[in-house]
């Protein structure tokens, strides 16, 4: 009875969901290393498959969880680009943050 | 859920045929980057050999491809066609004519290579569109997962003809500034696939992954210039708006599906038809998500920060591209996903595009006059026809989808021919973008001079050219449907934007050269590609009956196959 209460309903998902999307959003928006910007963009990503799953397995539909693996495929890839480009530009300048990427003003 | 998964699925039905024209990009591309990593240095002998015979293939590749996209038995009349004595004869003179055209143009081989696919698209696109879709409708391609109607094929054209003239201008780009090679060729080509996947999506996964496949690449071109900073810094702030409003789009996607179940347009449109949702906070919410995410790729205010940053870095071709294939693929999908699928809540939806579109046009023309530099000039410009395109969007009627289209098409080939000129006249490094250094282009380069005002005075809207028939078409959309004051607004944003392109026009023919200015040397393909966008600009300006026709025709639905 009393586990039967304390079942986690998708309320409580898609509330976590939102607090990750919404943490990721302004890390992504106050913080200045790159690096900690694509762990942002992650958290965000991640936070929608939860939201994907919770919702799927609330309709009873398989469409939500085969899409978490699509944004899985897409978050890797745009890490990879994004590391990359951190590296094209730690390469020419040693610890860079967003703020010393700052050339282009107007 | 083990009972869901053991059901049959039947097999999606997949019209090859209509898909060729993404095929060709997609494939292309692979083939493409497979030749280069096998083949990293061609002999010099072989490379002269090279071009001239990519110009003979180019034609025999769109004649069959578009054979094959456009009826049911490919090749069936071939040896008849052949054996025709006139038919033989003109098929061969053609072939010659292509062969000494690319000769001609000195291409690299990789920019040939990539004009072939790029054309050979172009002529599956009109295959499809001339015996498919005229004939029997718009048709479903893989499942209900894509579809092939007259607004998909359109874009597909569109891009398929911006990475043609932006291959030419990348060509001597890319030998100026030490960058030859393909990776540049292969990213346009994959993101140009992804592009007219996005225009054709019928499913919001399939949209969100083709505008990934479309974005990443793309996010690399700008920061291809590693011996630029600029460049690097451009491709990075790209990388992570992008990223940013990818997510955004994301959450939009997972909570319209958690409020309608599906992500499948078609379920959704029928969804809501049947069901009226009214003041459902998930599917608001979900709305209010994707206009966002698709708001930063189309760069409308007050998403349109990274914009001038990125264009200003950027190498200037890849600007060119990013203002035309890129923007009309997110504009693809705004009115796909909007103004098609969530029809019935237009009441809920456009108030907010009114709210983008005005902010965008103000934006765009009043931050465009402060610039110093040509090329941020341009991208503020280019925010403000987003905002004429949005205020196509906000009309959300048959109407406005083809005003929507007609900008789309004009737009790009003006904004190509814009920065083109801009290419070759900021010289090595990309570093003569600031106004002072066009001036006096008119008395250096008096053809360069002459084209470049014909694109701006065609970006103000002035009679005779295909932007004015754009804004015609946009602001008598919206008057048409009762926007007045989004109409009004256009129009007076229109005439502040204009002081901007006559401030540009007037600096290259009343301004004085500097005497030490470098020669301007003007290469044939890029060359080729600009008077190529010129003769289109003024044509659809002289004649616009055509393309208004084909953009009446192409008006998106959703269709299921089968």
């Amino acid at each position: 009875m009393i586990l039967a209460e304390l079942a986690l309903t998708p309320p409580y998902y898609l509330v976590l969901s939102a607090l990750m999307f919404a943490i990721g959003a302004t890390g992504l928006l106050i913080r200045r290393n790159p690096l900690v910007m694509f762990m942002c963009v992650e958290l965000m990503l991640n936070g929608v498959n939860i939201s994907f799953v919770a919702f799927g397995a609330d309709l009873n539909d398989v469409g939500g969880q085969i899409s978490v693996f699509f944004v899985l495929v897409v978050a890797a890839v745009e890490v990879v680009v994004g590391l990359a480009l951190v590296v094209a530009i730690n390469r020419r300048r040693a610890d860079a943050t967003a703020d010393d990427v700052s050339l282009l003003r107007g | 859920m083990i009972a869901q998964l053991d059901a049959t699925v039947a097999r999606p039905e997949i019209a090859w045929d209509g898909l060729l024209p993404i095929l060709t990009l997609g494939i292309g591309a692979l083939l493409l980057v497979l030749f280069r990593s096998l083949m990293k240095q061609l002999p010099k002998a072989a490379a002269d050999q090279a071009v001239p015979v990519i110009g003979g293939l180019t034609v025999i590749a769109m004649w069959v491809v578009g054979g094959f996209a456009g009826t049911d038995v490919p090749l069936a009349g071939l040896r008849n066609d052949l054996g025709d004595p006139l038919f033989f004869l003109g098929l061969l003179i053609v072939i010659g004519l292509a062969s000494w055209f690319a000769q001609y143009l000195r291409l690299s081989v990789d920019a040939a290579l990539t004009v072939m696919i790029g054309l050979t698209s172009l002529a599956a696109t009109w295959g499809v569109w001339t015996d498919r879709y005229e004939v029997d409708g718009a048709f479903g391609l893989v499942g209900d997962q894509l579809g092939a109607d007259g607004f998909s094929l359109v874009i597909t054209g569109v891009i398929a003809g911006a990475i043609v003239l932006v291959a030419l201008l990348l060509d001597d780009y890319l030998e100026r500034e030490g960058m030859a090679g393909a990776e540049m060729y292969v990213l346009m080509l994959f993101s140009g696939a992804g592009g007219a996947v996005m225009a054709s999506a019928n499913d919001l996964i399939v949209l969100f992954l083709a505008l990934e496949t479309l974005s990443i690449a793309v996010y690399v071109m700008a920061a291809m210039h590693m011996r630029r900073s600029e460049s690097q810094e451009a491709g990075l702030k790209y990388f992570v708006l992008g990223a940013f409003s990818s997510a955004f789009l994301l959450y939009g996607i997972a909570l319209t599906y958690g409020a309608v179940g599906s992500t499948n347009l078609i379920v959704i449109a029928d969804f809501l038809e049947q069901n009226r949702l009214v003041e459902n906070g998930l599917l608001m919410a979900g709305m209010a998500m994707l206009l966002v995410g698709l708001g930063f790729k189309v760069a409308a205010a007050p998403f349109h920060a990274w914009t001038p940053d990125v264009y200003q870095g950027a190498p200037t071709p890849v600007v060119a591209f990013m203002a035309s294939a890129v923007k009309a693929a997110g504009f693809a999908a705004l009115v796909r996903v909007f103004v098609t699928t969530f029809a019935d809540h237009a009441d809920d939806w456009q108030p907010a595009v009114y709210g983008l579109a005005i902010l965008t046009l103000v934006v765009g023309s009043f931050m465009a006059i402060v610039q110093r530099d040509a090329k941020r000039m341009l991208a503020y410009s280019s925010i403000s026809h987003g905002g004429f395109i949005l205020v196509g969007v906000q009309a959300a009627s048959d109407e406005g989808i083809s005003s929507v289209l007609f900008y789309a098409v004009a737009y790009t080939f003006l904004v190509i021919g814009s920065f083109g000129v801009l290419s070759i006249v900021s010289g090595e490094g990309d570093r003569g973008t600031s106004l002072d250094h066009l001036d006096g282009l008119s008395t250096r380069r008096p053809a360069l001079a002459l084209a470049l005002t014909v694109f701006l005075l065609a970006q103000a809207g002035v009679p005779l050219t295909s932007g004015f028939v754009a804004k015609f078409a946009v602001i008598g959309a919206a008057v048409e449907a009762r926007s007045y004051w989004l109409a009004i607004a256009a129009m007076v944003t229109a005439v502040v934007s204009a002081f901007l392109y006559l401030r540009i026009i007037l600096s290259m023919y009343l301004g004085q050269a500097e005497d030490d200015a470098p020669t301007i040397r003007v290469p044939r393909a890029a060359g080729l590609a600009i008077i190529v966008a010129l003769v289109i600009t003024v044509g659809f300006g002289l004649v616009p009956g055509e393309l208004d026709d084909i953009t009446r025709d192409a008006v998106p639905v959703l269709i299921a196959a089968g």
